[in-house]
């Protein structure tokens, strides 16, 4: 602001000017600049936020057009609902399957890849772009190919022959999940070699050359150069998998048939589109949306709070 | 918050050119055995789902892994076009991504321009505001949108209804701000001082210098909405607004039996379904390398 002053320039401009850039900054076009997406985000994020509060709080549900109801204040009787729902905390468990098999498969597989890439190879491009091929893709196109894959006669348990689940991996209790986790896992593996190439090519070569000339072994140098070299990756690896975790429906919803057998691949986004939408039960699903909204949250803080106490 | 701070011409070269770092080693043939095995599990299923959407009769069996000739058929993408009228569908999804694509264009160049480099009032609390919205999962607010978006406004079954919620990506947002924050700052001082406006500058400066970015957030942002499953099956129940992914799930879930290859059929809908954005990024894929993406989510 100082040196703007000393400018003959804005000696001539008038003192509404100035008071005007003293509110409102020294470029107040910022704010128009900044208007459609600040009110972008008013209507289509804070305050369907706020209104998921409060319908979490009444007791809520959809009438027909025109009709006014009573929507009388409930206290915390959704939130206790949710909490005390055994198919709920199914899928706050079937979440926790996900990301315990997800994660570690997630960092070894993409770590491995990325390394892989990380010279001058042959047919260098190609490999990368298959790598990311499925990242880009639909979903829904993906389950398709899946699910013809991993049928009870599908082709991988030709493969398998007498080692395939019986029933088949999508509709058996047990692998249900774990089919869904390594999914996303395959789905998602592309994006995240890509940030593990950037990372490594972080990594300075000088670090690599002093460990060779000690003698470590290969394993060494992965263990003392690349792994701390790329550890603001892995710990985003973590983070997002969680926020995956927390967003899962298309997966649960077409490949396992509506998070089957009997709710083992159910996820909470899937619970809140059976119980708010096709159950009219809105202020239950609410109440679970404000839930996950919080625990995320608090992850992604406590994520902020480890990674500032690192550096 | 570490910002990644390179210069314009780092960030080009990069993008242009992320060749190795590491030396050829004579040992390297592990990593193309590596990567071969890598790139037969990626590509495999796209390979799997060409083949079985050209069967006539569905070979789930090793030998159907090999196309046949006495198998083959464009049979199934004609029964697909019958029962989801593909071009219909198709323009829905174009509507859809193109609208997204456009006011995340225009409006999120502003948003990351005003963030980046304008002294305004309330910069602050838009910065925090876009940082929640990136880290709070738009699924968990299907249930208030819902009520807003197809209840309270009447938006059900409407392109507005389906756009809204995803209009300015955030994420592109974010990128676009890390690029222009790169940007040295005596360069639009000097412009300032020259007399140019904040939006000639944006356009005849900024953008011109961040173009790389550009097609990276563009890129990024056509695969949100192309491929979004949840938010437009919530909102359209009449078949003639459903963007492809609603229309063919919807078909996953209820068809079968009324067709002589259902999975043929399916499949052929899957290969509709991706091949746009296989090869869009395919077309554009050195816009689409790891320092461009690293720097985006770096922050």
């Amino acid at each position: 602001m100082k040196l703007e002053a000393e400018l003959p320039l804005s000696t001539r401009e008038s003192r509404v000017t100035r008071l005007a850039r003293a509110v409102l900054g020294r470029q107040p076009i910022g704010l128009a600049f900044g208007a459609p997406y600040a009110l972008f985000i008013a209507v289509l994020f804070a305050y369907p936020l706020g209104l998921a509060v409060w319908v979490s709080f009444h007791r809520y549900f959809f009438t027909a057009p025109g009709v006014s109801v009573a929507r009388p204040f409930v206290g915390l009787a959704n939130y206790k609902a949710v909490l005390s729902d055994p198919a709920v905390l199914r899928s706050f468990l079937n979440i926790l399957i996900f990301l315990v098999i997800n994660v570690p498969l997630t960092v070894g597989l993409s770590l491995l890849l990325a390394t892989a890439l990380n010279a001058a190879i042959p047919f260098r491009a190609f490999f990368r772009a298959c790598f990311y091929v499925p990242y880009v893709t639909a979903s829904v196109a993906m389950v398709a190919v899946w699910l013809f894959m991993f049928s009870s006669g599908g082709v991988v348990n030709s493969v398998l022959g007498p080692l395939a689940p019986v029933p088949s991996w999508l509709v058996n209790q047990n692998w249900a999940m774990p089919s869904i986790a390594i999914y996303v896992t395959w789905k998602q593996l592309g994006f995240f070699i890509l940030l593990y190439l950037a990372a490594l090519q972080n990594v300075p070569k000088e670090l690599y050359e002093a460990a060779s000339m000690d003698g470590a072994s290969w394993w060494h140098r992965l263990r003392s150069v690349t792994i701390p070299g790329v550890r603001t990756v892995t710990t985003l690896i973590t983070l997002l998998a969680i926020i995956v975790g927390a967003n899962l429906f298309t997966e649960p919803y077409l490949l396992t048939a509506g998070g089957g057998p009997n709710g083992k691949s159910a996820s909470p986004v899937l619970l809140m589109y059976q119980t708010g939408i096709e159950q009219n039960h809105p202020d239950f699903a609410s109440a679970l949306g404000i839930i996950l909204v919080i625990g995320v949250l608090l992850i992604v803080g406590v994520q902020r709070l480890l990674q500032r106490n690192q550096t | 918050m570490t910002e990644t701070v390179r210069t314009v011409d780092e960030v080009v070269v990069a993008s242009e050119d992320d060749t190795a770092v590491e030396p050829r080693t004579p040992r390297s043939w592990w990593r193309l055995v590596v990567l071969l095995i890598g790139a037969l599990v990626f590509v495999f299923p796209f390979y799997y789902m060409i083949v079985g959407s050209l069967q006539k009769q569905s070979n789930t069996s090793l030998s159907g892994v090999l196309p046949q000739s006495s198998n083959i058929t464009l049979h199934n993408y004609g029964e697909i076009n019958a029962a989801l009228s593909l071009g219909r569908a198709l323009i829905n999804s174009g509507i859809f991504t193109g609208g997204v694509l456009l006011a995340t264009l225009v409006f999120g160049v502003l948003a990351g321009y005003a963030l980046a480099q304008l002294h305004f009032r309330g910069r602050g609390l838009l910065f925090v505001m876009m940082l929640l919205l990136l880290m709070v999962p738009f699924q968990l607010l299907i249930i208030p949108l819902y009520v807003l978006i197809v209840r309270n406004y009447g938006l059900g079954n409407s392109y507005l209804g389906m756009i809204a919620p995803f209009a300015i990506n955030s994420t592109a947002v974010f990128i676009f701000r890390q690029y222009f924050l790169q940007l040295p700052k005596e360069l639009f001082d000097a412009a300032r001082i020259d007399g140019a406006n904040e939006l000639r500058i944006l356009t005849r400066i900024a953008l011109p210098l961040v173009r790389p970015a550009l097609l990276t957030a563009m890129l990024l942002t056509f695969i949100g909405p192309w491929n979004e499953y949840l938010w437009p099956f919530l909102i359209t129940k009449q078949q003639s607004m459903q963007p492809l992914a609603v229309a063919l799930a919807n078909y996953m879930n209820t068809v079968q039996s009324t067709v002589s290859n259902p999975f043929g059929t399916i499949l052929a809908g899957a290969f509709v379904l991706a091949v746009p954005a296989v090869v869009l990024f395919l077309a554009f894929q050195r816009y689409f390398v790891a320092p461009n993406i690293g720097s985006a989510v770096k922050g």
